[in-house]
């Protein structure tokens, strides 16, 4: 048991308890917003399907690998192990995807190698970039993002970039 | 996003043509739609949750309390939203939920706060352009910058990962994923403030040379 399985469980009743407290009416109140939750469930809905379909593609396509293959001379001048690559790569775009690269990643070559504390600092360290962007932007119907998708990307870069030195100089190769 | 949303079809395709793999790519078209509605009923359930809490939450005034203690940090990233208003709550919910690593529930709460945004932004705030309707504003794309960029401080997921494949300490990942997340952290921030910056210039000239 770890003190992030209390913080759901204790947040719901917490809440619910010191509504009651104040004096709220519960009940209605929090079925109120709950049909809220359903109505933007629908709304993002569309964008879900595109972005995943997109995504799905693009990883049945094999792109993934060839990226991979050719962005291997790069990771060496930041001393970023390329069989971690692909995790960079996925993780912008799926959750799930990412997950299933580290369970490649850590398989192969064991949780406590330099390339599977890597893939777990990545994890652990940015978000599904585009995921995110679509679905926040399309539950408030926006459709020109501006700057929104270079911003976040800087971001994952970033993430990439040092990765690799972070791990390197505090927990060896 | 909509050129990436263009590009990565075609490309797609063109790989799935080189490496002989276009059945796959073809049959990924139907199960993922499928796996779209999946993930939806998914989330449904947890945003029904945490939509009707967060409700509760801000009934009870406990929204208000918590956002009176992150704001100082929070307005100085917003720019002109009203302080202590519905928008800077909502925000303020979203950052903490993100902070406590709550998952599932970060979504929900920062869909609330674009909406508030958005509410508040179109209408009345002084001092900032409303931006035409169907354009992001600054403090949108701040918002999900930051949710791009990880504030989680316990990656619970790595560790977890970790710990089934056997790994000696599972958290001690822990360092380097608060250095990592802190450089992009503030590589997200330069970036939209900067880019935000250079967009505002932009768009001030274009309208100076419209008046002349």
């Amino acid at each position: 048991m770890q003190i992030t399985d209390f913080i759901v469980p204790v947040l719901f009743a917490g809440i619910l308890i010191f509504g009651f407290a104040k004096r709220v009416e519960v009940f209605p109140v929090f079925c109120d917003g709950s049909a809220e939750g359903l109505k933007t469930t629908a709304e993002i809905l569309p964008a879900l399907i595109l972005l995943l379909i997109s995504v799905g593609m693009l990883q049945a396509s094999g792109a993934v690998e060839l990226l991979t293959q050719l962005l291997t001379p790069l990771c060496s001048a930041v001393g970023f192990p390329p069989e971690c690559m692909q995790m960079v790569l996925l993780r912008p775009f799926s959750g799930s995807g990412a997950i299933a690269v580290y369970d490649g990643i850590a398989a192969e070559y064991g949780a406590d190698s330099f390339a599977g504390r890597v893939a777990a600092v990545l994890l652990g360290s940015s978000e599904t970039t585009f995921y995110t962007i679509a679905v926040y932007f399309s539950a408030v119907k926006i459709r020109k993002t501006r700057y929104a998708v270079p911003a976040a990307l800087t971001a994952d870069c970033t993430a990439w970039i040092v990765c690799g030195l972070v791990v390197a100089a505090i927990m060896g190769n | 996003m909509k050129i990436i949303l263009a590009v990565i079809p075609v490309a797609a395709i063109i790989c799935g043509i080189i490496t002989g793999r276009l059945p796959e790519v073809s049959s990924a078209v139907l199960d993922k739609a499928g796996e779209a509605v999946t993930l939806a009923i998914t989330l449904c359930g947890i945003m029904c949750l945490w939509s009707g809490l967060m409700k509760v939450a801000e009934e009870a005034g406990a929204v208000k309390a918590l956002s009176g203690l992150l704001s100082p940090v929070v307005s100085l990233l917003f720019r002109g939203l009203e302080k202590g208003g519905r928008a800077m709550q909502m925000i303020c919910m979203n950052l903490s939920a993100n902070i406590l690593g709550l998952g599932n529930a970060t979504t929900p709460l920062g869909i609330r706060a674009m909406e508030a945004i958005q509410e508040e932004e179109a209408g009345y705030v002084p001092g900032v352009e409303s931006p035409p309707s169907g354009e992001a504003s600054d403090n949108m794309i701040m918002l999900t910058v930051l949710n791009t960029a990880s504030l989680q401080v316990i990656p619970a997921t790595a560790a977890a990962l970790r710990a089934a494949h056997g790994a000696e300490r599972p958290m001690d990942i822990l360092p380097c994923v608060w250095i990592v997340s802190a450089y992009s952290l503030a590589a997200a921030v330069c970036a939209a403030k900067l880019l935000g910056w250079i967009s505002r210039r932009r768009k001030k000239r274009r309208s100076g040379g419209a008046d002349n």
